[in-house]
């Protein structure tokens, strides 16, 4: 039941995008997003489908796979989706009972609608090509200047990547730890809420047992392989700059001036 | 009280990537008070047929009979199938929750929703079935050893009264003295209550000495299904599937192959004794 | 001076109540005087809670010892500033398969120790080369490790600690939560990285057929060092053993009790061919 769930789905393929640093796609997906809130034409709409519909092909992970992760914002879409059409005011389009529908509306919505999921897209784009190894690679290499306003990007990057390792042996140990529940009766279905968080107990003791057990087993097998924090520590997979990258570097300054070049002459 | 496996498939992850047949058209017939045991090496399918016993996994096909019902209907109460069939995982860890051994001990009864009384009367009588020391019960069950966790493990399970007792490797990481008390008290509790017990273990050498009837599993299929004599008179072909045979069939094939006249149908010490003994005597 | 030494090594775990009054000294370790020759195979046996984890944890300065003294290739583990040195000396490789691999991928794991001491970026990556093969793991280089069996992951760690290039490598019952082909692969990687690479193994156990091959056996009991010897020496004294909350060999064993039965064998037979061969002479 709980092994249905998958954590940072990486789609792998040898594509060029796959290819790219981690620093490089982590910069690039923010330039991306906030181009998405910089123009409000048809024209922008039209450059930023171009410049998505290039990265997904050149990406080489099928459409579908990306449209998955779509299912998890459906509800969001249509929230925003609704507030924005009935609450714009502007030019009435239809009216049915205390309902508008203005012309404004359409339109902001609509707009809003594509912005949201070209983000999700945009994003998900970024986690489908990139090991979450990589993700933590380039984020502590991105946030490596903060090391010295004294923020412990190391400790944080290494954090996120044994959170990343150990969740599904925890997520298997949940089910194993469920089963040998259900099979001493117990009931995580029926019931109210506070019986329901009540039949949790058996459940949730257990398993945080089992997850400090582990921390610190993985405590003391980190110290005895020498591990002593960031100083000092030499890297097997040291992030390096290939021309790929300056060309990708090349190619998002050109598609953020030609947004804001569009935005200003339109 | 007997379970009866028809026909039963399970397929993991149907239509992904990572499709498993699990279990290939299992027919088994679990008899009142047998001691049995089941062996086969990790990924044989092991775990996933004895979780088809108590209803924790359903059958992709295939049927399953508790006395004659069938486990899949909807009318069919499946909480007290599995407070009769009791299956008792590998790692006692991951039950042990409540603040002393007797309150979890308890938690399988009130489940059941018995009176509290009769809850904690049938904790006593479980954890007594166990051999557990009376005053420990009050310890906390993560301050125990390995052996006093893995019988509280037991009598958790015991204490719903089930009919038949499914033990998934209970000597897992405890000492040769922790094992032998363990399997010990399991053949008692078997013989004194004539439970029906089914034994998961890697230990060839345990369940010759201990079980009545041996099913192995081999890629999702039952290989053999017979007395552990039987069983171990094929230790070529269970070498091929990854097991073996205990020690003594090795030493008395060894023996026979150098022509001495022992009869290699032998699978614990105390017979191989016996065997040479005879041989030496009449030679 | 041999590559670990101790003597009259002390070490208490101290519980305290929430006042910080001491409530219990449990003395886990008692005055225990060792010496491993480089390049050896040593076997160190005893039942769960017999202290020889507690002891193991000392060679690699996890633990400083209460009393007495302990050198790791001549070096005292109370110097704080030899702790790296003492660390990069004498790996440690743990029970749990999956509490020890940090990496999310099998070759960045291995690379993990080497990072932390600084080793230059291409000599990395011919370590954990190296290291993976020692193991027989390089086809699994790119491996997410949670999909690994057992064995598997243990290979995973022990190359985690050759591409640290220790002198010694001790192992803390590395096969107790393994199946009995896990245990082989372990047991066979490690005999060989003794016997080809001329590393010292100090393997902490208590499975009694892992020792067979071992240099010197020490066997532990409450904290204190009962018996030591060849593996003929320790398992020729079945009784004291048992004693231990240990037990012997099959074939031990059965050569034991045919000797008490009048067959005359030699004392220790620890392999089936011996017995075999010993019978076959006699019959």
């Amino acid at each position: 039941m709980i092994r249905d769930i998958t954590i940072g789905q990486y789609y792998p393929k040898d594509s060029v995008i796959h290819k790219l640093d981690p620093r490089t796609k982590l910069v690039g997906t923010l330039a991306y997003i906030i181009s998405l809130f910089l123009f409000n034409n048809f024209l922008g709409y039209i450059v930023v489908t171009l410049f998505l519909v290039g990265v997904i092909k050149a990406s080489q992970v099928p459409f579908r796979f990306i449209i998955k992760g779509l299912k998890a914002i459906i509800m969001l879409l249509m929230i925003t989706v609704l507030f924005n059409l009935f609450l714009t005011k502007g030019t009435p389009l239809v009216e049915f009972w205390i309902f508008t529908i203005t012309k404004e509306g359409l339109r902001i919505s609509l707009f809003m609608a594509i912005r949201l999921i070209y983000l999700i897209i945009g994003s998900s784009m970024m986690t489908l090509t990139t090991t979450p190894n990589q993700l933590t690679d380039g984020l502590e290499s991105l946030l490596g200047p903060l090391k010295k306003i004294k923020v412990p990007v190391h400790e944080i990057a290494m954090m996120m990547s044994i959170a990343l390792r150990f969740i599904p042996i925890l997520l298997e140990e949940t089910d194993k730890i469920m089963k040998a529940q259900i099979a001493r009766g117990a009931d995580f279905e029926s019931g109210n809420l506070v019986k329901k968080a009540k039949s949790l107990v058996p459940l949730l003791v257990p398993l945080f047992i089992s997850a400090f057990r582990r921390a610190n087993d993985l405590a003391m097998a980190m110290e005895a392989r020498c591990y002593s924090g960031g100083e000092g520590r030499t890297k097997m997979k040291p992030l390096l700059y290939q021309v790929n990258d300056y060309r990708a570097y090349a190619i998002f300054v050109l598609y953020f001036a030609a947004i804001i070049a569009m935005e200003i002459v339109l | 009280m007997s379970i009866i496996l028809d026909k039963v498939n399970y397929i993991y992850g149907s239509e992904t990537a990572y499709e498993l047949h699990a279990l290939k058209d299992i027919n088994l017939v679990i008899e009142d008070g047998q001691f049995i045991g089941i062996i086969g090496h990790t990924g044989s399918g092991k775990s996933t047929l004895i979780q088809h016993f108590n209803g924790l996994i359903k059958p992709t096909s295939g049927s399953i009979y508790y006395n004659g019902e069938d486990i899949s209907d909807s009318d069919f109460n499946k909480k007290k199938l599995r407070s009769k069939v009791g299956l008792v995982f590998q790692y006692p860890e991951h039950q042990l929750f409540e603040v002393n051994v007797f309150e979890d001990v308890c938690f399988g009864p009130r489940n059941l929703g018995l009176s509290e009384k009769e809850a904690q009367l049938r904790a006593y009588e479980a954890l007594k079935m166990v051999g557990f020391e009376e005053d420990l019960f009050y310890q906390s069950p993560f301050e125990l050893s390995g052996g006093q966790k893995r019988r509280v493990a037991i009598a958790g399970v015991l204490a719903m009264k089930p009919d038949i007792l499914i033990l998934d490797e209970p000597t897992a990481g405890l000492d040769p003295k922790g094992r032998d008390e363990i399997l010990e008290q399991i053949k008692t509790l078997h013989e004194t209550t004539n439970m029906t017990v089914i034994l998961v273990s890697h230990s060839m050498e345990d369940v010759a000495k201990y079980v009545d009837r041996l099913i192995v599993m081999n890629q999702g299929e039952v290989k053999y299904d017979d007395t552990p004599k039987e069983v171990f008179g094929h230790y070529l072909e269970l070498e091929e599937m990854g097991l073996a045979a205990p020690q003594v069939t090795y030493i008395m094939n060894r023996l026979r192959e150098k022509n001495i006249p022992v009869n290699v149908n032998v699978t614990t010490i105390e017979e191989a004794k016996e065997e040479i003994l005879r041989v030496f005597k009449n030679r | 001076m041999g590559i670990i030494k101790s003597k009259n090594l002390v070490f208490e775990y101290i519980r305290r109540d929430e006042e910080g009054n001491v409530e219990a000294i449990n003395r886990a370790v008692n005055e225990v005087n060792i010496e491993i020759k480089q390049g050896d195979f040593v076997a160190i046996l005893g039942h769960n809670g017999s202290g020889k984890s507690t002891l193991a944890k000392h060679m690699n300065a996890i633990l400083q010892p209460t009393e007495g003294d302990i050198w790791i290739d001549g070096k005292d583990t109370k110097d704080i500033d030899q702790l790296w040195e003492i660390r990069k000396t004498a790996g440690m490789v743990f029970q749990n398969p999956d509490n020890q691999i940090i990496g999310t991928v099998v070759e960045e794991d291995v690379g993990f120790g080497p990072e932390n001491i600084g080793i230059p970026t291409p000599q990395i990556w011919e370590r954990v080369e190296k290291g993976l093969k020692a193991v027989n793991m390089l086809s699994f280089r790119k491996h997410s490790p949670n999909k690994l069996s057992g064995g598997q992951k243990q290979r995973v760690a022990i190359a985690g600690i050759v591409a640290m290039q220790p002198k010694c490598i001790v192992l803390d019952e590395p096969t107790a939560m393994l199946d009995p082909n896990g245990r082989k692969e372990v047991i066979d990687t490690i005999t060989r990285l003794n016997k080809e690479e001329g590393v010292t193994v100090i393997l902490i156990t208590h499975y009694m057929e892992e020792v067979i091959g071992a240099d010197k056996v020490y066997v532990m009991d409450q904290g204190s060092v009962v018996m030591e010897g060849t593996p003929k020496e320790i398992f020729s004294r079945v009784d004291e053993l048992k004693q231990y909350r240990l037990d012997v060999p099959q074939v031990t064993l059965l050569a034991e009790e045919l000797k008490e039965s009048g067959v005359s064998l030699s004392d220790g037979i620890l392999t089936i061919d011996e017995l075999v061969n010993e019978i076959c002479q006699l019959y």
